[in-house]
């Protein structure tokens, strides 16, 4: 039985534990850092750039940084200066709203999370009223910002800083989908003349820079308008900013409704759904679905775009950034300054990309 | 009996039976839309002519050959400020175009390279590109933009210029660097070289027909290498080296010689590079990832080396998917240049506003504006659709 031709379970060689090299901390380092020499190359490489900036820039903001004073000279120097942020921090908010009203500003962007709650959860107690709420939220927002009736009116050329790009942006993402379906749709549509307006109306303000379409706002409108006829200027850029959105959201959207199978047009025809019954029980939820994606990228792009208003004079934050940089008290501070706007931007953007991907996967029901 | 009725009286109501007919609800519907546009346009027209007629404005494009009468930081054709509004607005074009190119070519580079490098093995690299990306996407343009620009703009005074190797320096007005001086007989060294890419496209067209008919290989790469490099090359030395350097050298107040690249081009680029470069990485991304494993390893199967896969069964496949994306970042970078207004660069929109101040003509410079970025936007589409169908995938 011993000299049997099959090892029998005493003589099998013990099991090991995997090599030092391969395992561990060490193997891990060799797997992912070093594994061969171009890629040790670029290890070496990476840890360089590393520690050439991250040390020095930790110094510049917090170590060397100077977080009190009253103007530039209070600081030394040397490292970042934050002194601006305790005196100027409510011009990036709130712009030129009035000290004692932007209890006003903080209600309505508190109220926003309520107001998107059930859009953007599952089970959020009392759902239906919540819905209910964020209809009638873009209203009460109005009424907080603007006033009367109670309130004190607030001019909207008062409204700036980052609190406008918020303005600006929400409204243009509330605006712009709809009338992205819409166009979308008018693209896609059998009767010539309406496809053919969406199409000119798409392609044309694709075409052009977002820059040249606040330009007609500002320039061309008081032309193209009766003299007695003034629109607000917030509003004027909310009806840009929403107008090209929407034909990228259009551009996106088309892009979902062409990946539905033609069959399920058929089948929603074959029931005897109407054409509007039909895209809002068949093919829309299909083709929005696939295209979220793109239309919180088209978002996301709109936010951005929120920061061009500084070119036809209104100031949103980073219209105040740059009146604070060239103010001789903060002369020069641009560095600090940008980088602070550049993370509000990050977190609003980097969560609403975030959120699209865990969005996503959630909806991805065909493939689990 | 109900029936009966209804059809009485969509009888009589003729625009009802038509709302009933879904064909004549379709003409009903263009009908209205057309007359509200019209409508529309025509309240836009009566209204401009008013305000036109009151204000005394006049109109029409003979404003164009007027003497614009404002100066243009380094333009890139001969301009003064005798010369004609039409000749400034060229000038801006051209800027407009030469920063475009110029951000494709280095965003194309910068996106390629990322995109590659965040699908590396090294989880500190991939880490560390990732990063950039999400950082750069997800701050406005215009605010890198800006910051670039004063970060450029707060480098030290001319006096203490940084020095790169005593051949280009760094300082507040931008970067001097080298310029080239043609001599006579450089125009052969091009010729030599237009040549060369002729000979090279049609050894290389040669070789792939050869190597469809009779399966022998032909090295036309280095051929290729051979006539666009090697021979320009040679043309250059044989004729005596007809191109030399004007090496900028300070003087009391500034720098001679050599070219100045203004803080403002730089930011622009820079930051429109790094901007773009990040959204084409991720297309590079998503493109490479969606050619599956199986074609690779299907390769390998076939015994082709991890190069020639590369080159010929998982490029060509990506590049399907990577390239209508990209035509459009290539569109979107082009528009984003118009941005430069905000640090003073002029480009086609900057110079629109000038005249727009100057000459009080709004809507012929916005109609100009809207026809050139229309034009090249519909150029670009035209191309996108040409070349889809030329690489649409063929079905059997």
């Amino acid at each position: 039985m011993s000299d049997s031709f099959f090892r029998t379970k005493d003589d099998m060689i013990a099991q090991r534990a995997a090599p030092v090299s391969s395992r561990g901390l060490v193997g891990w380092l060799r797997a992912n850092l070093f594994s061969n020499i171009p890629n040790t190359i670029l290890t070496l490489l990476a840890i360089y750039v590393l520690w050439l900036s991250i040390p020095s820039f930790i110094d510049w903001a917090i170590f060397s940084g100077q977080l009190v004073g009253d103007d530039r000279f209070a600081c030394d120097g040397h490292g970042a200066c934050w002194a601006w942020l305790d005196q100027r921090m409510g011009q990036f908010l709130y712009g030129f709203y009035p000290q004692a009203e932007t209890w006003r500003v903080n209600l309505a962007f508190f109220l926003l999370f309520p107001a998107l709650a059930p859009w953007l959860m599952d089970n959020v107690p009392g759902e239906r009223y919540l819905r209910w709420f964020s209809v009638a939220y873009p209203f009460i927002v109005s009424y907080l910002l603007v006033g009367g009736f109670f309130l004190e009116p607030v001019s909207t050329d008062k409204l700036g800083g980052f609190s406008l790009n918020l303005v600006v942006g929400l409204a243009g993402i509330v605006l712009s989908l709809p009338v992205g379906i819409v166009l979308a749709l008018g693209r896609q549509s059998r009767l010539p003349l309406i496809r053919w307006f969406s199409i000119i109306f798409i392609e044309v303000v694709r075409g052009v820079p977002l820059i040249t379409l606040l330009f007609v706002s500002n320039i061309i409108l008081p032309i193209f308008l009766p003299p007695d006829v003034a629109l607000d200027s917030v509003i004027r850029v909310i009806v840009m900013v929403t107008a090209f959105a929407s034909a990228y959201m259009a551009e996106v959207i088309r892009g979902g409704l062409q990946a539905i199978p033609q069959g399920q047009y058929e089948a929603a025809q074959a029931m005897g759904l109407s054409y509007w019954k039909s895209m809002r029980l068949i093919i829309l939820p299909q083709a929005l679905k696939i295209s979220i994606p793109g239309i919180v990228n088209t978002f996301i792009g709109l936010f951005k775009d929120t920061t061009l208003v500084i070119v036809i004079g209104l100031f949103d934050i980073l219209g105040i950034a740059n009146a604070m940089v060239s103010n001789p008290d903060w002369l020069g501070l641009s560095s600090e300054t940008y980088v602070v706007v550049a993370l509000f931007f990050f977190a609003v953007c980097f969560s609403m990309s975030r959120y699209s991907m865990r969005l996503e996967r959630k909806l991805d029901t065909d493939r689990r | 009996m109900a029936d009966l009725n209804a059809n009485e009286i969509s009888g009589r109501f003729s625009l009802l039976r038509l709302w009933r007919d879904e064909r004549g609800r379709g003409i009903l519907l263009q009908v209205l839309v057309l007359v509200s546009v019209l409508g529309f346009i025509a309240y836009i027209a009566s209204n401009t002519i008013d305000n036109m007629q009151r204000a005394g404005l006049a109109s029409g494009f003979g404003f164009l050959s007027d003497p614009a009468f404002f100066d243009i930081n380094q333009p890139l054709i001969e301009y003064n400020s005798q010369s004609s509004f039409a000749r400034a607005l060229l000038v801006g074009l051209l800027n407009t175009l030469m920063v475009s190119a110029a951000g494709i070519v280095t965003a194309t580079v910068i996106g390629f390279t990322a995109g590659v490098l965040r699908l590396s093995d090294n989880w500190l690299v991939s880490r560390l590109v990732t990063s950039y990306v999400e950082f750069t996407r997800n701050v406005p343009v215009l605010l890198q933009i800006i910051f670039w620009w004063a970060l450029f703009t707060g480098l030290p005074k001319v006096r203490d210029s940084l020095s790169i190797g005593d051949a280009a320096f760094l300082n507040n007005r931008g970067i001097r660097i080298p310029g080239p001086i043609l001599e006579p007989g450089i125009g052969w060294v091009f010729v030599a070289l237009v040549l060369g890419v002729i000979a090279a496209f049609f050894v290389s067209r040669w070789a792939r027909k050869r190597q469809e008919q009779t399966g022998q290989t032909f090295p036309a790469g280095w051929c290729g290498l051979g006539l666009i490099v090697v021979f320009p090359v040679l043309v250059y030395l044989a004729l005596g080296q007809p191109l030399d350097w004007d090496i900028p050298h300070r003087t009391r107040f500034n720098f001679s010689g050599g070219i100045n690249i203004t803080p403002e081009l730089i930011a622009l680029w820079f930051a429109l590079s790094t901007y773009t470069g990040a959204f084409i990485s991720e297309i590079v991304r998503s493109g490479i990832l969606s050619v599956t494993r199986g074609q690779s390893e299907a390769a390998f199967a076939l015994g082709l080396r991890p190069n020639l896969t590369m080159r010929k069964i998982i490029l060509p496949q990506a590049l399907r998917v990577i390239i209508p994306p990209l035509t459009s970042q290539y569109l979107n970078l082009t528009k984003n240049s118009s941005l430069a207004i905000v640090i003073g660069f002029q480009d086609l929109v900057s110079i629109g506003g000038s005249i727009l101040n100057q000459a009080g003509r709004s809507l012929e410079v916005v109609a100009i504006w809207m026809v050139v970025y229309l034009s090249l936007s519909l150029a670009t589409s035209a191309f996108m659709n040409w070349y889809n169908k030329r690489i649409r995938l063929v079905e059997r």
